[in-house]
């Protein structure tokens, strides 16, 4: 099996495979619409796509059959917040894409100008069950972290889904210690680059300049101050957080989201209310900082049950471009401390997509959405399952890394 | 700023990549401790005829008031790798008194109904740097790495443990019943480690310290030194620069510890004390046991030939992330492997880190130690368990979810050296035993009871105020246990 699979790796590397036509036959369906969870069903896979879930569905002529035998299927994971692509090592002083230090650009950064699809750590990630991404810079020298992209991990030359598909914000202690040290000057920055935004190219072909940006940031700052794209706003305390519900409040037009949010349970309803989602980590249990000393493991479920929409990633400060696989494993521990299993299951795979735009195509297993299906040995959200099949688009993706090849080349030696 | 390569400091540590994030944050003076009363179990005293002082800095731990306690009718791993079915438990005195069928209840015991839950030996963390680095995790509270020369063997890590880190807390609501806390990894020597029990009311580190457990010391390969201090354009610099600091350091070890036999033999006078150096004698003597970080293969086997030619033991391996690629050798050797389940590429020398390196280790006949180096994965080492289990199963192997516990108590009580006081539930050692929800090995069990010396140390639900002074008071003290 595994030798088989390293043949399909040689070939998928060769030559991009095809779509095939596939029914996965008998399987416990986890749909993530309006069906639920089916039992005893069957996922088509025509195309790339879904084209239909449901019981008994007759494999057409020619279709390959998957015997799931109960098996979960589920859509394929979503990254929420990653540097997946951005490095092969991240520290030793080796190329790191998503360590910025420079000031030349900010909120231009293009995410997906950095994007790699063969870094190893993408097949590592696929093989686990994840299949999309939200990638981002995680350092970097200003309170603006760059425009973020939505990447397929087909590993395939064009798997950049999205450029330009947020802005990354740092408005809490991060931002501030980039502002001069203090939130007292981080906010006026922050509005002053609004401004400079939405008024270019105007101040700037005037010779006027912007009062905080340059031309280039302003420039890639434009659409989303002009409500046109996300920001994705890293902050932790309940202060930083309503802060940010002022501001969208008093600028309809903006959109914002939270990652990190490790107080947002103390503003659950008024972030229901401003239907501001929240990336959590639900992890975050110290006051390992001084804007998460209320940090409690049931955020995500108190957040959830408070009717915020909720994704699950590794905190700001936490993410990284090799462990993103870990987003199965933090969604079940949401799950232990309270947040019920299908929406902690929805917070690694439809809400990251809805938080992104794409909801309409990836997240769920609904007739016409991109046929990412995974299906799994165990329940998911259990750290001792994994994959049996991952399809992305379709394609059933070979289960093999550098780090499985490192594990047959070192493999005990049977009955030792 | 050679150890971060950044322009503010991370202001967390809270990560599952712990590691990873101390690199990055600003390297902080630790302030050596004063030393002036620094006497130990591997030091002639300062005065060899007054025997009614006891050693400085020694435990006054002491366990807390407990009741006989029969946990009855549980799944229990008994820590040697055997699983018991509808097993009793029984806790006495501050030990294990017996596990088995049917036990009689003792006069006055607490009966702890065991349907449906499981039951394991504390669990034991052999690399955490809890209260050194605690939280919050500002410049000031960074208290891990006296990163100013490559050897500071002198240094002891519990002289900057914060015994109000929340950190211990959240530890021991994961189940953890016995921590050992190192320094850094910048030097080739960092100092001395601490075996500590997570004591929540604590004032004092003394109050923590495991009784009679031995101390350690830190080593370093790889990358950390060479970098901090080529950083500095000083030796070491390179891995041959990190080797030639250790052999010469054990050679004037050496010598010194032949002066101090010599004078007790009644040939000269003692050398003049140097701490650096009488941790080192310690290591040579066997009293002090070494715990070398050290990721890759080759550096390892490096490491266990300057380990020949000084003649000294080497405990356990740290972070080991190439072990599988050399378990026979650690087998022979009879060295431990404490590791992550699936840490890999935050820096070159973990490249090569695979889901299978605890299981391979495991499976041929090595010491395998699930650790976590990190305040978040403390407080949930047995996924860490099931994962490498679970991968190494599916790599064809045949581990058992009780064998995998051994790689969470009974192999870092070894590692440490307090394999007769913890780690297994046999009669007579000390009762530190945790009742789990569900089978531990799985993402939605959670540590319901935990005993430390037979006495209840945390109760899952049960409403108390935060025990670190640090989180009293705080304007939202509720927060989830």
């Amino acid at each position: 099996m595994r030798m088989l699979s390293a043949l399909v790796m040689a070939l998928a590397i060769a030559t991009p495979a095809a779509a095939q036509t596939v029914l996965i036959n008998d399987g416990r369906v986890v749909t993530n619409g309006a069906a639920g969870i089916i039992e005893n069903g069957d996922v088509l896979l025509v195309d790339g796509r879904i084209s239909a879930v449901g019981a008994n569905i007759a494999a057409p002529r020619g279709a390959r059959v998957v015997e799931a035998r109960g098996a979960f299927v589920t859509p394929g994971a979503f990254a929420a917040m990653s540097e997946l692509g951005l490095s092969e090592i991240s520290g030793s002083g080796a190329p790191n894409d998503a360590d910025v230090d420079g000031d030349l650009v900010a909120a231009a950064m293009d995410s997906a100008a950095a994007f790699n699809p063969t870094v190893t750590a993408v097949a590592v990630t696929r093989i686990e069950g994840v299949t999309r991404a939200a990638i981002a810079p995680s350092s970097t020298n200003s309170m603006f972290g760059g425009r973020g992209a939505l990447v397929s991990l087909d590993g395939q030359p064009d798997s950049v889904m999205r450029a330009n598909a947020f802005m990354i914000v740092e408005l809490g202690e991060t931002g501030a210690a980039r502002v001069g040290g203090s939130r007292a000057a981080m906010w006026p920055a922050f509005e002053a680059a609004l401004r400079d935004a939405r008024e270019y190219p105007t101040r700037y072909r005037s010779g006027q300049g912007g009062a905080v940006l340059n031309e280039i940031d302003a420039q890639a700052l434009q659409p989303f101050a002009r409500g046109q794209g996300m920001f994705l706003v890293h902050v932790e305390s309940a202060a930083d957080i309503r802060r940010i519900i002022r501001y969208q409040r008093a600028n309809p037009s903006l959109r914002f989201a939270i990652h990190g949010g490790a107080e947002a349970w103390q503003v659950a309803d008024e972030l229901a209310a401003a239907r501001i989602p929240v990336i959590v980590d639900p992890l975050v249990n110290l006051p390992s900082s001084f804007e998460r000393l209320s940090a409690r493991l049931d955020n995500a479920a108190l957040l959830n049950a408070a009717g915020v929409t909720i994704a699950i990633a590794p905190a700001p400060g936490s993410v990284d471009a090799h462990q993103a696989r870990l987003a199965l494993q933090l969604a079940g521990n949401a799950v232990a401390n309270g947040l019920p299993w299908d929406a902690a299951f929805a917070a690694i795979s439809r809400t990251p997509a809805e938080i992104f735009g794409v909801g309409g195509q990836l997240g769920r297993l609904e007739r016409n959405y991109l046929a990412d299906v995974v299906i799994w040995d165990g329940d998911p959200l259990q750290v001792t399952s994994a994959p049996t099949a991952v399809f992305i688009e379709g394609v059933e993706q070979p289960l093999v890394s550098r780090q499985t090849r490192l594990r047959d080349r070192y493999r005990p030696t049977a009955n030792r | 700023m050679a150890l971060c390569g950044r322009r503010e400091p991370l202001h967390m540590h809270s990560s599952l990549f712990g590691e990873r994030m101390r690199l990055r944050a600003h390297p902080i003076i630790a302030l050596a401790a004063s030393l002036g009363l620094a006497a130990c179990a591997t030091t002639p005293s300062t005065d060899a005829n007054d025997t009614t002082r006891r050693a400085a800095f020694a435990s006054t731990y002491q366990p807390a008031a407990s009741v006989p306690t029969l946990i009855r009718g549980a799944t229990v791993f008994d820590g040697e790798g055997a699983e018991l079915a509808n097993a009793d438990v029984l806790m006495q005195d501050g030990r294990i008194a017996a596990i088995g069928a049917n036990l009689a209840v003792p006069e006055g015991a607490a009966v702890i109904d065991g349907a449906g839950r499981f039951v394991t030996p504390g669990i034991i963390d052999a690399h955490s740097h809890l209260g050194a680095y605690p939280s919050p995790g500002i410049n000031a509270t960074s208290d891990g790495n006296e990163a100013t020369q490559p050897n500071t063997a002198e240094v002891w890590v519990e002289h900057s443990v914060w015994p109000q880190d929340p950190g211990f807390l959240r530890a021991v609501a994961g189940g953890i019943t016995t921590l050992h806390i190192l320094p850094g990894s910048a030097n080739l020597f960092g100092g001395r480690g601490v075996t500590l029990r997570p004591v929540l009311d604590a004032v004092t580190v003394q109050e923590m310290k495991f009784p009679d457990a031995p101390q350690t010391l830190k080593m370093a390969c790889g990358e950390n030194p060479s970098r901090v201090y080529g950083g500095r354009n000083s030796s070491p610099a390179t891995g041959m620069g990190n080797v030639a600091g250790y052999r010469q350091a054990w050679a004037n070890a050496q010598r010194y510890a032949r002066r101090l036999e010599a004078a007790e033999n009644g040939d000269g006078e003692p050398p003049d004390r140097d701490l650096e150096l009488e941790t080192m004698a310690g290591v040579l003597n066997g009293e002090i046991r070494l715990q070398w970080h050290c990721y890759r293969a080759d550096e390892m086997a490096n490491a266990i030939e300057i380990s020949h030619e000084f003649d000294f033991e080497i405990a356990a391996f740290h972070h080991a992330v190439e072990s599988y690629k050399i378990a026979d050798m650690l087998r022979e050797e009879g060295i431990c492997s404490a590791m992550w389940a699936d840490w890999w590429g935050f820096k070159i020398e973990a490249y090569d880190g695979i889901r299978e390196n605890i299981p391979f280790v495991h499976e041929a006949g090595a010491c395998a130690i699930v650790h976590s180096d990190s305040e978040v994965g403390v407080q949930r080492l047995n996924q860490e368990a099931a994962k490498a289990m679970a991968d190494g199963n599916r790599a064809g192997l045949d581990i058992s979810r009780a064998e995998a516990w051994t790689w969470l108590s009974r192999n870092p009580a070894r590692a440490l050296g307090i394999e007769n006081e913890t780690g297994t539930l046999a009669a007579g050692r000390r009762a530190d035993v945790v009742v789990w929800s569900a089978d531990p090995l799985s993402s939605y069990a959670v540590a319901e009871r935990v005993y430390m010396d037979g006495a209840l140390v945390y109760e899952r639900g049960a409403e108390r105020d935060p025990p670190s002074d640090f989180e009293l008071g705080q304007t939202y003290t509720e927060r989830a246990q």
